[in-house]
């Protein structure tokens, strides 16, 4: 099979440079492992989050705010074409604070953020009494949140349908499971291994987790690890909550989803029902009306960790063609990769901003 | 065809009946029934509408997994009727759309 580029990793990051390539007339086959893979795409809690992210690389602050103004454009397009309704609302979001001193560090790092972006970083500190008044149901015994107009969520799944859709409608192709064992770099382009052989002109690892193996074959390192994180699902109820908060959302379907943990654990993504038992006693602190609210679900997946949490973007320097892009916020994300980087990598020439991602940042 | 006539009793000695209320009318079930099971053999059209596009549903796999028979019993709303026995008593209604965030 022969292709202009192939894709390696058919979840939402994979899908959102695979879309952006096809839109741009790029002939693109998406290869996807299945189902035996840590699917982050299919756990995670669908955010679309700016505040808290990028201290100590104002360039990430900057890449994740401009991904943030894209959202919507990236939602409307795909809403269009496909018709899916992505449950999609950036309206503004919270993250609450349980003590004086969570309160002041987050009030610390979003400062720190602010200050990297020359100021362009709008967000305020919402003590109890003013918290209350923007979510009247509140617990007691919350100190206050940090509020931005930046945040907002989506449904992951519908997200990752209509890219999808819209990638095949625009003559993309899909492997379905099919494990890459072998990557060759061949005289001009790559052979990628995946139960046939898929000749291309460029490849591109966006396989998370998966990364920290394909890298070297194509001479790049990514060092990547996964983080566990819980999720716990209650009951629909009619929509009450008016924000989406790191740790708590009401999605489009009514449902209140649950949860903030991190653990280092390796590639496990077993429930544990200690952290379990953690996340509900936090949430029921932030809302007491969830303690009325029956758990229908929970389940956990391991977020894509680059050692210092930023993303890595890079091209191979031993392998022209052969790229890696990977990242933890691939929702967030998803509308600077499907507009911006999938640019990047169709042109030949590396925008300025994308110097601080590359991965040689970990090499000693 | 409607419900009713899809499910009889199979021939047991009989049992202890239970008086209960539907939507506020007086039913009776054998002891022993789940709540789903009394409905269906009541002859029963729908037990919930859903909260996304507000479809008729009623009770499917009787064993407490597709969450299709979730009705407000007693006053406790979102319940499974197929994983819940009938009482003497017991109040018993559809579940309608969303149950409301507010307290019990």
């Amino acid at each position: 099979m022969q292709t202009q580029i192939t894709i390696i990793g058919g979840g939402i990051l994979g899908l959102s440079i695979a879309w952006g390539l096809a839109r741009a007339g790029k002939e693109v086959v998406v290869v996807d492992e299945g189902d035996q893979a840590f699917r982050a795409s299919r756990g995670n809690f669908g955010l679309v989050w700016v505040q808290g992210k990028g201290h100590g690389m104002h360039q990430y602050a900057k890449w994740t705010r401009q991904s943030a103004k894209l959202w919507p454009e990236l939602a409307r397009e795909l809403e269009q074409t496909t018709g899916v309704q992505l449950e999609y609302s950036q309206k503004g979001g919270v993250d609450f604070c349980l003590s004086d001193v969570e309160a002041e560090e987050r009030v610390d790092l979003l400062n720190g953020i602010r200050t990297g972006l020359d100021g362009d970083y709008p967000f305020e500190y919402l003590d109890h009494t003013q918290l209350k008044k923007l979510i009247p149901e509140v617990g007691p015994t919350v100190t206050g949140a940090t509020w931005t107009e930046m945040d907002g969520h989506v449904n992951p799944l519908y997200l990752l349908r209509a890219l999808y859709a819209d990638f095949l409608a625009s003559g993309g192709k899909v492997i379905n499971n099919q494990t890459v064992s072998h990557i060759e770099k061949q005289q001009s382009g790559f052979a990628v291994s995946a139960g046939v052989t898929i000749e291309s002109e460029k490849v591109v690892l966006c396989a998370g987790l998966g990364n920290k193996a394909l890298g070297p074959l194509v001479g790049l390192n990514v060092p990547v690890m996964p983080n566990r994180g819980h999720i716990m699902v209650c009951e629909r109820v009619a929509p009450f909550m008016a924000y989406p908060s790191v740790q708590i959302r009401q999605v489009g379907e009514g449902v209140i989803q649950i949860g903030d943990s991190k653990e280092d654990v390796g590639l496990n993504d077993d429930t544990s029902t200690n952290v379990l038992a953690g996340i509900a006693r936090r949430a029921i602190r932030i809302y007491p009306l969830l303690a009325h609210l029956r758990t229908v679900r929970s389940w956990a997946a391991l977020r894509v960790m680059s050692p210092d949490g930023f993303p890595i973007y890079q091209q191979s320097s031993s392998q022209p063609g052969a790229f890696v892009v990977t990242c933890h916020s691939g929702i967030t994300l998803a509308a600077a990769h499907a507009l911006l980087l999938s640019k990047w990598i169709a042109s030949d020439s590396q925008p300025d901003y994308l110097e601080s991602f590359s991965g040689d940042r970990f090499s000693i | 065809m409607a419900i009713a006539f899809r499910f009889r009793r199979i021939d047991t000695p009989a049992a202890p009946v239970v008086n209960w209320l539907y939507e506020g009318n007086a039913l009776t079930a054998c002891e022993g029934d789940t709540v789903a099971a009394a409905l269906l053999a009541s002859g029963i059209d729908y037990t919930r509408t859903t909260p996304v596009n507000n479809t008729p549903r009623a009770p499917f796999c009787m064993m407490g997994t597709c969450f299709d028979c979730l009705m407000d019993i007693d006053g406790v709303p979102n319940q499974q009727a197929c994983q819940m026995v009938v009482t003497e008593g017991m109040v018993v209604r559809r579940m309608l759309g969303a149950r409301d965030s507010g307290h019990e």
